[in-house]
């Protein structure tokens, strides 16, 4: 759907959307191929419009990748690979956001409001539960009876 | 000719809209029912003007009229009929000529409608929803008009993108457009509602159907571009969390949330202010997501200020639309009586605390979506906001509301009982923690969040029917009282337990995707690939030629645990007219699951890349949608929305409705 959007407002040129990852990037090792495809998932193709290094098929985003496996065959744990990245293109290249000063807003949000709205449907619980009562008033216990008695008739 | 006839007729419906916007509001102002009664005239004739615009529109599409500027950028002599005519909303101007053409056929469906309704709150609403066509009419005809002249015209158009020449192009903007553009109907009932001072159950009863009528077809649009997006870019993912997505699920969420606070109001007149706050956000998120689609704003900051004249425009609409109907909400609301009390365990609660989530859920994408935007332009810093972070936040917001789903669907009105509700959901959540342990048993290694999805997907089916089979089953002994008893529940029970047991559906379609496993090879023919329970054998790479393009078709032998299945085919094209290539994947159904085949490049020695996923109970995500849809069908069927509400008469049809 996004790149019906995006097309139809001439956003995007999408280059041959096909297989991202070829098949000789793929490492020998499944354990650190399966490393590798995690990393890339959650590293953005800089040139592209939120795509992760490995759905895109743009040339940089192969570059990331190889660069990637390359970090891990070299030994390097995940951490290290993500911060070497980071090191070079900043906290843009994160498709999720790391936790600072700057994020903790759009972290927070969704619990606070949710937070928040439970106390405010809270607070007018208290200020409006009295009156509701299951118990008949006595006017309606005499119209119940009335009518009960009509229906005997 | 017809181009001339149709930027005429465009013209005119922007001078007819303002008539509808002023001439109805006067006349209710100065008792004059003469003038009052413009709207619906009014309305008609616009969407007639529009039609004719548009008509004229598709008529230059399918005689390739290379004058107009719009038909040589989008369209081809050779290209296939059905897509000259698709194309006519494959490009921002005409899918903005969609957008009015859906939006006055609103207006004019309301001024048909045979419901009575006050006179005083149709003459508002349609002056509401008139001034929402002024404002988009005017957008058309000054900073997109699809009829410009091309001088000279040029022998041969240039082609519509490629991607967009498929039929899942053809059906999903249209449903998409009638979802987010419908919810302008319930946005000016409420802004009517406002002007007007009251608002009651007769409202409500008005405003249900045409909430649900978009809700329905912004479920189908959302659906069918997934499912497009999964077919057609290759590489089988199917929700991206990208902005221009997030931008229809908002109103998405905010519409589901409003279909079940009318239900409240309209049943125990309670929760109005909330009920007319939602209408608007609904509809205002409708306009958001229509603004971050046509400005770019979202692609690049850079790009909007590029060309910020349509930007600039929208964001006019956007401003004056969501703040003058928030500053008339501020004004109004506290006017507005409230209705009914209920018990803090009660039908009602529970609905309550179901608009908390969707609300919040609605907030958080809103968020997630703008924060960038926002935090560029206040520090300059440039950070992504991708599907991880929606996965941390949306998920666990919206697991608790599922949970509570089957519970509260069994609460009574008023004043419920908690534990009788938990009792009635037992059965359904025992079935659903037993569907789970049983997979943990039998399957090893998979992921363990999938087991628990497809448990509280199964939780959710049996929940969602508990309640009718109780009201059909409780009371009735022998198949035929069971049966006329089945007849006789209102079509909006069955509607909502069809829409909830949808949920479940597509919640166990997305648990099961954790199950999915993908292969990469470089396969000569001959070569095999195998994925989960599929393998892949190619056997011919065959050159083809199409009607606007050129194809390398792949044939694959395939077996699913050894045994045969038909062959398949999956391409890569290349469309001429552009010189640009794209891949159609292969793909195979077996029961709910798919297997997935898509090609990349060759290499020197002949032989072709191609993925192969195992896909088991896809198609349950896209079902579950359907399921959901036919449930809001179901619903806008009910015989209580084809009455008049104002003037009902004794009979079968004024007995109390049972709840649904």
């Amino acid at each position: 759907m996004r790149a019906v959007l995006h097309l139809l407002v001439g956003l995007l040129a999408f280059s041959a959307p096909a297989a991202a990852v070829q098949p000789d990037e793929v490492l020998k090792n499944p354990a650190l191929e399966q490393r590798a495809r995690g990393i890339s998932s959650g590293l953005r193709c800089l040139v592209c419009q939120n795509q992760s290094i490995d759905d895109s098929d743009a040339p940089l985003a192969k570059d990331l990748r190889i660069l990637v496996r390359e970090r891990l065959t070299a030994g390097d744990s995940d951490g290290a690979v993500i911060d070497f990245v980071v090191a070079r293109y900043g906290d843009f290249v994160l498709l999720r956001p790391p936790m600072n000063v700057r994020t903790i807003a759009l972290w927070a949000a969704p619990f606070l409001i949710v937070l928040s709205g439970a106390v405010f449907l809270w607070r007018r619980r208290n200020r409006s539960a009295a009156p509701v009562s299951a118990a008949l008033t006595a006017e309606e216990q005499v119209r119940l009876d009335e009518l009960m008695k009509r229906g005997d008739g | 000719m017809f181009v001339e006839i149709g930027h005429f007729a465009l013209a005119l419906a922007l001078g007819v809209a303002v008539v509808q916007t002023i001439v109805p509001l006067w006349g209710v102002a100065r008792n004059d029912p003469a003038l009052a009664s413009v709207g619906p005239a009014a309305a008609i004739a616009c969407f007639l003007l529009v039609a004719l615009s548009f008509g004229c529109l598709m008529m230059s599409y399918a005689t390739s009229d290379f004058s107009v500027e719009n038909v040589v950028a989008n369209s081809h002599s050779t290209q296939p009929l059905i897509y000259k005519l698709t194309a006519v909303w494959g490009n921002h101007e005409g899918s903005m000529l969609l957008w009015v053409l859906i939006l006055v056929l609103f207006g004019a469906l309301v001024a048909l409608s045979r419901r009575s309704l006050p006179a005083k709150l149709r003459a508002g609403t349609l002056a509401a929803q008139g001034s929402v066509s002024v404002a988009f009419l005017a957008f058309t005809l000054l900073t997109s008009n699809p009829f410009r002249r091309l001088i000279p015209a040029p022998g041969e158009g240039q082609d519509l993108n490629p991607i967009l020449q498929d039929l899942g192009l053809a059906i999903h903007p249209p449903l998409l457009y009638v979802g987010y553009v419908g919810f302008s109907i319930t946005y000016a009932f409420a802004v009517a509602a406002l002007i007007e001072g009251k608002i009651d159950a007769v409202w409500a009863r008005a405003v249900r159907p045409w909430t649900l009528l978009a809700w329905t077809f912004l479920t189908l649009g959302i659906a069918m571009g997934s499912y497009w997006a999964y077919y057609e870019l290759g590489w089988g993912g199917w929700w991206f969390w990208d902005p221009v997505e997030n931008a229809s699920l908002m109103p998405w969420l905010a519409g589901t949330a409003l279909i079940h606070s009318t239900v409240v109001m309209e049943k125990r007149d309670a929760l109005k202010v909330w009920t007319i706050l939602l209408a608007i956000l609904t509809f205002s998120l409708s306009l958001l997501g229509t603004f971050i689609v046509r400005s770019g704003v979202l692609t690049s900051v850079h790009s909007f200020a590029s060309d910020p004249q349509r930007g600039l425009f929208i964001l006019g609409i956007l401003i004056a639309f969501i703040g003058g109907s928030l500053a008339l909400f501020a004004w109004r609301a506290p006017l507005l009586k409230q209705g009914g009390l209920f018990a803090p365990v009660s039908r009602e609660s529970a609905l309550v605390i179901n608009n908390l989530f969707l609300a919040t859920a609605c907030a958080t994408v809103f968020i997630g979506t703008l924060y960038p935007l926002v935090l560029e332009m206040v520090t300059g810093d440039k950070i992504s906001v991708g599907p991880p972070f929606f996965n941390a936040t949306f998920v666990p917001l919206l697991v608790p509301l599922l949970l509570l789903l089957p519970i509260g669907q069994t609460l009574a009105w008023k004043r419920g009982d908690l534990l009788g509700a938990a009792q009635r959901a037992q059965i359904a959540f025992g079935v659903g923690v037993i569907t789970t342990l049983a997979i943990f048993a039998f399957v090893r290694g998979g992921p363990v969040l999938a087991p628990l999805g497809i448990g509280l997907g199964v939780f959710l089916v049996i929940g969602s029917f508990w309640e009718v089979g109780e009201r059909i089953v409780g009371r009735a002994s022998g198949a035929s009282a069971i049966l006329s008893r089945a007849k006789g529940l209102p079509r909006s029970a069955w509607g909502s337990a069809l829409g909830h047991a949808g949920v479940g559906i597509s919640v166990i379609g997305i648990a099961a995707t954790a199950w999915g496993t993908e292969a990469i090879g470089m396969l000569k023919v001959g070569e095999s690939l195998t994925s989960g329970r599929y393998t892949v054998t190619l056997e011919a790479v065959t050159p083809r030629t199409g009607p606007n393009y050129r194809e390398d078709a792949a044939r694959f032998r395939i077996t699913a645990n050894g045994r045969e299945l038909e062959p398949v085919e999956a391409m890569k094209r290349i469309y001429t007219a552009r010189a640009m290539p794209t891949t159609e994947a292969g793909i195979r159904t077996v029961g709910l699951g798919q297997a997935y085949i898509s090609l990349g490049e060759p290499d020197a020695s002949g032989a072709i890349a191609v993925k192969l996923h195992d896909k088991p109970l896809i198609l349950l995500i896209w079902t579950g949608a359907l399921v959901m849809a036919a449930g809001g069908g179901l619903s806008i069927t009910d015989r209580r929305f084809r009455l008049a509400a104002p003037r009902r008469v004794p009979g079968p049809a004024a007995l109390p409705q049972p709840a649904e």
